[in-house]
């Protein structure tokens, strides 16, 4: 429910102001980005508990300033690179339908505006990352930039962070 | 600055003010009232009276006026108070409550409840003093300012009633109020009467005043809109030219001082506090001293002391590993942060913290609405009443409570008769009593009733097709009644025996961390008691190591630690370990094994047995080592994650890394569903001592549970 609230408020943004500003992070090789405004902070990656009887991904927990916070990694999740935590690993701090969520990346690169033009639909394809959750593909002159919709992938019931009803 | 900001304090004090009243009524003895008492259920509705006026809410002012009225006459002893009577204080006393609600949603409240009791009100009036006191306000109203005026005459027809003087003068000076504040408070007055003068300054504003109304009354309409120490109401001399002629002592209650009147200004009768207090002070509440909080600014409050601590102990870890601690300074710095932090946590929580009066003081008219409604004669006792609790915990237990003194009073409590027939009084007693236990406060609901009935319970959970054996112990079997879909009564009544009920009020306690338990005996009667911890937001921990990870346990359930030992382990049904403590067989549940937890200790004697209780279940929790006990604020997972089965929330330690809290009767669950995940041997659970039973009433319990989820 949530998060088709905000699905809609985006696309009323989109109607208002034709540029929108992107986080570009890096997982292994390909670049993927993330609405900037989904984004509250950056931070390494350590001090990570983890959590018994979760998905592979799900690193644990983690204290961000007193609040419990959930990590991600998303490689593991999209199979890209190999999973390695060293002094560039870099948490990326989301703000989706009201939580707040860590996510693991391999580097954090810029902040990129795109208008309108630059962004095209996206292809069908793989299974490690359905096209449910992403918005689009960013089109630079020789890069290419996943647009990940990244409350939608995040609420979702494969990412296993947010308890379904009934259970 | 509008009216309408100064609604929602007004709506506060009128809220206490009715709560107020009603615990007067009902403490109230109609055979020899109390003047004292009726005195300040007289000065409640009065207040609210006027501050309904003011704002112009009618139909409340409506409500109060009449009740005021009839209240002044049983105040001078002109009407006779009976039970009846009283039934109908506390009706309108709840139509009042509506009222104010309505108002608080800017709505209206429905005319025919304010036609109905204004009715009954009226009616009332015309039988016992043969007179009809609504007829001088009868006209609708339709400004504050001419129900006030309306009020006053009506009152004024009257010679007992509310005191008051014809037109005179008063000089009321306001303190320390903001100038718009007093543009407010003058546009006020000149509602009430003829501003005839002022002036003065921010610090004190002088205003002559003519008004028919009396001193009580511009004080009631003003205490509204400002603090009754800024307020000073004193009556001058009546000089004005028209209206010297009529202050007349007047015959009845004199109680203005009308008659010391010589020159101009003098000052005869101080101000308005004393005579406004007594009913603030009646009710215990010291209201000057305390202010009002929103609770959420105090959660925030106490997270953020958390996080001193939390900051605090991890400064001193640093201290400690970087080996500086022979620095006298510092280290005398730290132990005085420590402290200071520990203190002001304690302080912090401490506000947090309501008498259980709260919760209690709800009971009486329940118990005397429900004894009326089910024909029984009941006293009900309460004890402990300043023993306090978390105000967060206080809210939930009211539900729970509220269903076990619906159940003593139906079921418990047996009827007048059927009392005399055993051989007891014929009024019951309930008793409702709280007390600090350690970390705990300890609830009891009990009553003198018959007690449950052994055969009862056994043969309609046999119907329920829950396990049962003959040679159940009596607490087995009062287990029982907390199955869902479980009650004995014979007929469903209007006030229980739906048979939802007792599994809720488990349910509910046990989801604040705490047990309920129940002691019977046939004939004597039933004695429920509720086990809480004292607050949510803080743990008694105590850290344990597995392999490289730090769990925290509530102390609360732990009951002891040992090493165990080679010959008290016994193999059972291949994989699973009993330690034998004492007399007793528990099973042994590793937490590396729950958990998956690497490089953990596997070999049980060379590891800790942690022997834990939790919602019935008793056994061994094996971890490799035991850090120490200290107090954790409990954070939840699930606000920004999940529920973690076997986990009951998280905190931060020292070093600022989370750990998980185990959750004690949840991981013992979680084993079960491992295990019988992996091997699906029923028999395996089958628990070779006398807590089967339990255990398997309590499956079945989730079983349902879960079939229902």
């Amino acid at each position: 429910m949530n998060y088709i609230g905000a699905a809609e408020k985006t696309s009323a943004a989109q109607a208002q102001s034709r540029d929108r500003e992107f986080l570009v992070f890096s997982l292994g090789e390909e670049e993927y980005a993330i609405d900037i405004l989904r984004v509250q902070e950056i931070r390494g990656y350590d001090n990570v508990t983890r959590i018994a009887n979760a998905p592979d991904f799900i690193k644990g927990v983690s204290n961000l300033r007193g609040i419990i916070v959930p990590i991600v990694d998303l490689r593991i999740k999209f199979r890209l690179s190999d999973a390695v935590y060293d002094d560039q690993t870099v948490v990326i701090v989301v703000n989706i339908a009201e939580r707040v969520v860590g996510i693991v990346v391999d580097r954090v690169s810029d902040v990129m505006t795109l208008g309108d033009e630059q962004i095209k639909p996206a292809p069908e394809f793989g299974v490690n990352l359905p096209l449910d959750y992403i918005s689009g593909l960013g089109n630079l002159e020789k890069r290419m930039l996943v647009l990940v919709d990244i409350e939608k992938l995040l609420t979702s019931r494969e990412m296993e962070l947010v308890a379904e009803a009934g259970e | 600055m509008d009216i309408t900001d100064f609604y929602d304090t007004f709506f506060e004090e009128a809220a206490e003010l009715l709560s107020e009243m009603e615990q007067h009524l009902l403490e109230l003895d109609v055979d020899a009232p109390d003047a004292e008492q009726l005195n300040a259920i007289f000065r409640a509705a009065h207040s609210i009276k006027g501050g309904a006026g003011t704002f112009g809410f009618e139909a409340l002012q409506r409500t109060t006026h009449l009740l005021e009225n009839l209240l002044d006459h049983a105040r001078c002893g002109q009407l006779t108070l009976r039970r009846d009577l009283i039934d109908v204080f506390l009706e309108t006393k709840d139509m009042l409550n509506d009222q104010l609600d309505a108002y608080r949603q800017s709505a209206e409240p429905e005319p025919e409840a304010l036609e109905y009791i204004c009715k009954i009100l009226r009616q009332l009036a015309l039988e016992e003093i043969g007179e009809d006191v609504d007829s001088a306000s009868e006209p609708a109203v339709t400004s504050a300012q001419a129900s006030v005026a309306e009020v006053a005459s009506a009152t004024q027809s009257e010679a007992v009633s509310e005191p008051t003087t014809d037109s005179g003068r008063y000089q009321v000076a306001l303190l320390h109020v903001a100038e718009k504040d007093r543009r407010l408070l003058i546009e006020e007055l000149s509602h009430l009467g003829s501003v005839v003068n002022e002036s003065g300054d921010e610090n004190r504003y002088e205003i002559v005043l003519v008004s028919s109304l009396g001193c009580d009354d511009i004080e009631a309409v003003l205490c509204f809109v400002t603090e009754p120490d800024q307020l000073e109401i004193v009556p001058l001399s009546a000089a004005a030219p028209k209206e010297d002629e009529v202050p007349k002592p007047s015959g009845s209650s004199n109680e203005k001082p009308q008659a010391p009147q010589k020159s101009g200004a003098q000052e005869i009768k101080v101000t308005a506090p004393p005579t406004r207090k007594p009913p603030v002070q009646g009710g215990g509440s010291g209201e000057n001293s305390s202010i009002r909080v929103p609770v959420a600014k105090v959660d925030q409050i106490i997270n953020l002391v958390g996080e001193l601590v939390i900051t605090q102990s991890m400064l001193d870890q640093v201290v400690e590993d970087s080996g500086s601690t022979n620095d006298a300074k510092l280290s005398s710095g730290l132990t005085l942060l420590s402290r200071t932090a520990k203190d002001l946590q304690e302080a912090v929580m401490s506000v947090r913290m309501v008498p259980m009066d709260y919760v209690f003081s709800r009971f009486p008219r329940l118990v005397r609405d429900l004894a009326g409604k089910l024909g029984k004669e009941i006293e009900l006792i309460t004890e402990g009443k300043s023993t306090e609790l978390d105000k967060g915990l206080t809210e939930r237990i009211i539900d729970p409570l509220t269903h076990l003194v619906r159940n003593s009073l139906d079921h418990g409590i047996e009827s007048p008769d059927q009392r005399e027939a055993a051989g007891k009084s014929r009024t019951g007693n309930l008793l409702l009593s709280a007390q600090h236990q350690g970390g705990n406060i300890l609830i009891e609901v009990s009553d003198d009733g018959g007690g449950l009935n052994r055969e009862k319970i056994l043969s309609k959970a046999a119907a329920n097709g829950l396990a049962i054996s003959d040679n159940m112990n009596d607490e087995d079997i009062w287990q029982l009644i907390f199955a869902p879909g479980f009650s004995t009564a014979a007929e469903v009544s209007d006030v229980s025996g739906r048979g939802v009920g007792m599994d809720v009020v488990k349910r509910n306690i046990e989801a604040m961390g705490g047990h309920v338990e129940i002691d019977s005996r046939p004939g004597n009667g039933t004695t429920t008691r509720i086990v809480l911890p004292l607050t949510l937001a803080i743990l008694d921990g105590m850290s344990v190591r597995v392999g490289n990870e730090t769990f925290v346990l509530p102390v609360s359930g732990v009951i002891e630690s040992l090493q165990p030992c080679h010959e008290d382990l016994y193999p059972m049904a291949g994989e699973d370990l009993l330690l034998k403590v004492r007399e007793d067989y528990l099973p042994l549940l590793s937490v590396h094994a729950a958990f998956d937890v690497p490089d953990a200790i596997t070999e049980p004697a060379r590891a800790i047995a942690v022997i834990v209780h939790g919602q019935g279940c008793r056994y061994a929790l094996l971890v490799d080592e035991l850090i120490g006990q200290q107090q954790v604020v409990v954070k939840n997972l699930e606000t920004n994650y999940r529920k973690v089965p076997g986990v009951s929330a998280a905190t931060i330690l020292g070093d600022g890394s989370v750990s998980l809290i185990l959750d004690i009767a949840d991981l013992h669950r979680l084993h079960q569903s491992k295990k019988s995940r992996g091997a699906a041997f029923e028999s395996a659970q089958r628990i070779s001592n006398g807590t089967t039973a339990a255990i398997q009433a309590k499956r079945t319990v989730s079983n349902v549970e879960g079939a229902n989820a």
